[in-house]
């Protein structure tokens, strides 16, 4: 690995969007460290998009670290493992960020755990890139990343198989490698760009021959030149596209960073899929290459857990089923003005009134705001000036479709395309009147449903 | 590694243990997203506007000396009583904080022939808050600029008072020479202005419409600032060149382009009134339209009506439009519009 990747220009641009202050300076030079093991772990069974899972061990089984605890016969979905090794409690249950309920497999941790150096090394060090590609047949790669119970980990937790395995209808020529990771705060991806490029590379280089890609493209925002040298020093020699896109935010939507990396667009309703692109966060790709090539599954994920109401921010290599308390408490516990608690990014996050939230595999972060982050002005009426049609990066008007969504009118909001928003949180962002566009378009969505129907 | 392994345990303010039920700082839920651009509120939007008009202002104080400052004085004050008075009436509480009455008063008021009469202001700040913006149900639900209703209002109401006895020639304030402005000489005379003053302000016309170097400046401000929509005052004076440029080379006359972009309101009007959010185009397409169509107008009343000068006018046609406008340039959304389900 002499050479140096090329740094490839943007191939499109996206209109709209917002520049908030990124924040990330909190939590960016602290390097990856492992959470000691909680003494209990509640692992949601249903961390992904799909059907949930069942346990297929019993209450007071002992299970070991990387041992198959829950799955379920469906295609999109994803089986779950033991995150550490211990007992399995009687199923207990745990409410998501998203204030979904599901039923959890709680484990007792036993004192014996793999060493925090071990477990860094087994995720992200050592030799990836001296394996051959033509060891794998794409089904063998598909297989193990389903056996792994690898998920989109950027936020959706789609399960990443499907979006891999080959469908003649719809051909892949791109694989998109995301580190753009435009929410402000969050630094889990870069940490994992800049500490462990290799494995995000093999697994690129297995997502595409999984999927019968051609191309990959890495595309990372401008504002993280070491994640951007890292990756090109690491896909050096190989046929890897490094893409430096303007820092923007959402510039990682899906939509956005597709037109930006390839100049396509994903059509209305439609998915990345339908452009001939998949795309994949940079610690699902990292997954994906220690799935292949160690046959280990997602038991870990890098969280960072960051904001002015945390004493110490830290990007935390926790296992899943950690509560959010353990987090908190690695990180020297909340300041006096924290205010808020945010799972996720604070642009799409969910706010949580309880930390006894469990780390799922999307868990990217938990941000704690302060009294002065959150203070808003009471609402005041629509002036029409139009900032959020401005901002909006899929061309909408979001003060229409929420107006629409508040007085009910499905005729309105339909015209606006109310179905057509994304909910990145551009509109209320900029809106001097603070009104709670995003929040009146999302009830808007769920209402007309409710009662316009089909 | 190791140190951080060795500091698992939270500080006081932490929440204690596995009892994460009741953390020591009370955790409020709202939806996203949770943090906002502050610096730009609709109170910051309107003292935009409040801080773009001084050079108006001051030309105006400079050249109309007394006459300005009681116009200006005068309509603003009574705006801001009209509007405690109406929201009062309704009930709710003073919407003074916003400014927007501020604004309605200082564009009525700088809108205004010099010499009009005291209740010109007046009855002309009534009837804009009260026809203009409360009928209506308040800031932002009005249909019309509400200065532009009120200066409709008085401008209809009392006739003599827009007439060339009330337009008082540039420093002069007590015995002033009242006459024509330059916009009736042209359609009485067909007299054409030299254009140094006409830049500048020292033409007769309103109070704040006489400098087209003043609305310029404020306009620019209001425009970098994004608080007016460029497009807007963009396209009116792409279209009024354009139009008035093709005019000149068909039937050539000493008015030229930029006399007719310098003389009367226009420049005022297309920066300062026309720009105002509630009753403009949300689309970009659309403010496009908006800005043209009222440059159209303008030309149109100036040289077809029996008016000298049709901004009010244009303004509020305009106005009248924007609700089509919107709706007929609602954007397609990127990626095409949202699929029918089957």
């Amino acid at each position: 690995m002499s050479a140096v990747a090329p740094l490839a220009p943007p191939a499109g641009r996206f209109s709209g969007g917002v520049h908030p202050s990124d924040r990330k300076e909190l939590s960016r030079h602290m390097p990856i460290e492992v959470l000691p093991t909680p003494p209990e772990l509640n692992i949601p069974l249903l961390q992904h998009t799909g059907a949930p899972c069942k346990p297929v061990v019993a209450p007071r089984a002992e299970v070991v670290l990387g041992q198959l605890i829950a799955d379920i016969d469906a295609f999109i979905s994803a089986p779950i493992h033991a995150s550490a090794a211990g007992v399995v409690q009687r199923e207990g249950v745990a409410t998501l960020p998203n204030a979904r309920h599901v039923k959890t497999i709680p484990i007792k941790t036993s004192s014996k755990q793999i060493p925090a150096e071990e477990l860094l090394l087994d995720m992200f060090g050592g030799a990836w890139l001296d394996r051959k590609l033509e060891e794998v047949t794409p089904e063998e790669i598909v297989r193990a990343v389903r056996a792994a119970g690898i998920v989109g980990q950027g936020g959706a937790a789609f399960p990443t198989h499907v979006k891999l395995a080959q469908n003649p209808k719809k051909p892949v020529d791109t694989i998109l490698v995301n580190g753009c990771e435009c929410e402000p705060y969050l630094t889990a991806d870069y940490r994992v760009m800049v500490e462990a490029p290799a494995p995000v590379i093999a697994g690129a280089r297995l997502a595409a021959r999984a999927a019968g890609a051609s191309k990959i493209i890495v595309a990372i925002e401008d504002n993280k030149p070491e994640a951007i040298q890292a990756l090109r020093d690491t896909a050096g020699g190989t046929d890897i596209i490094v893409m430096a896109v303007p820092t923007r935010y959402p510039m990682g939507g899906e939509k956005q960073t597709v037109r930006v990396t390839t100049g396509r667009t994903i059509p209305t309703g439609g998915l990345p899929l339908d452009v001939g692109v998949v795309v994949i966060n940079v610690e699902t790709a990292a997954a994906i290459a220690r799935a292949v090539w160690r046959g280990k599954p997602l038991t870990h994920r890098v969280v960072t857990v960051t904001g002015e109401g945390v004493a110490q921010p830290r990007n935390i290599l926790a296992p899943i089923g950690a509560s959010y308390n353990d987090l908190l408490q690695f990180c020297g516990g909340l300041k006096p003005e924290a205010a808020r608690a945010v799972a996720g990014g604070p642009m799409m996050g969910f706010a949580i009134g309880t930390l006894d939230v469990p780390v799922t595999k999307g868990t990217s972060g938990l941000v704690v705001l302060t009294a002065e982050d959150v203070a808003r002005a009471a609402e005041t009426p629509c002036v029409r000036c139009g900032r959020c049609v401005e901002a909006c990066p899929l061309d909408l008007m979001p003060t229409r479709i929420a107006m629409a969504a508040r007085h009910k009118d499905w005729v309105l909001a339909k015209r606006h395309h109310l179905m057509a928003c994304m909910e990145c949180g551009c509109c209320a962002y900029v809106c001097p009147a603070g009104i709670p566009l995003v929040q009146l378009i999302r009830m808007g969505k769920v209402q007309m449903m409710k009662e316009v129907g089909k | 590694m190791a140190e951080s392994l060795a500091n698992p345990v939270a500080s006081t303010s932490a929440p204690a243990g596995p009892a994460p039920e009741e953390p020591a700082p009370a955790l409020t839920v709202a939806p996203g997203p949770h943090i906002a651009y502050g610096a730009l509120t609709t109170r910051r939007m309107m003292l935009d506007v409040i801080l773009a008009s001084l050079p108006l202002v001051a030309v105006s104080l400079w050249v109309f000396r007394a006459y300005a400052a009681f116009q200006i004085g005068l309509s603003v004050v009574s705006a801001l009583v009209a509007e405690r008075v109406f929201v009062a009436l309704r009930h709710r509480s003073s919407t003074l904080g916003d400014f927007s009455a501020t604004v309605t008063g200082l564009i009525l008021g700088l809108s205004i022939p010099p010499a009009a009469p005291w209740y010109v202001s007046v009855v002309g700040a009534f009837a804009g808050i009260g026809f203009g913006k409360i009928v209506f149900g308040g800031l932002g639900q009005n249909i019309f600029n509400p200065a532009m209703v009120g200066r409709a209002f008085v401008m209809i109401a009392f006739p003599a008072a827009f007439g060339v006895a009330t337009y008082v020639a540039p420093g002069l304030s007590a015995d002033a020479a009242t006459g024509a402005t330059p916009l009736t000489a042209l359609k009485m005379s067909g007299e054409t202005p030299p254009l140094i003053p006409l830049f500048l302000g020292l033409a007769k016309g309103s109070v704040g419409e006489t400098s087209a170097l003043a609305a310029l400046i404020g306009g620019l401000y209001l425009c970098i600032r994004g608080t007016a929509a460029w497009r807007i005052p963009t396209a009116a004076v792409i279209a009024m060149s354009l139009l008035t440029g093709a005019a000149s080379l068909i039937h050539p006359s000493p008015w030229t382009v930029a006399h007719h972009l310098c003389a009367g309101a226009f420049l005022f009007g297309a920066f300062f009134i026309l720009t105002d959010p509630v009753s403009s185009p949300l689309t970009a397409r659309g403010q496009w339209i908006f800005g043209a169509g009222y440059a159209v107008l303008v030309l149109m009343m100036r040289v077809l009506s029996g008016y000298p000068e049709g901004v009010m006018f244009s303004v509020l046609l305009m106005n009248a439009v924007t609700p089509l406008i919107n709706r007929w340039t609602v954007p397609v959304p990127v990626g095409g519009p949202v699929p029918e389900r089957k």
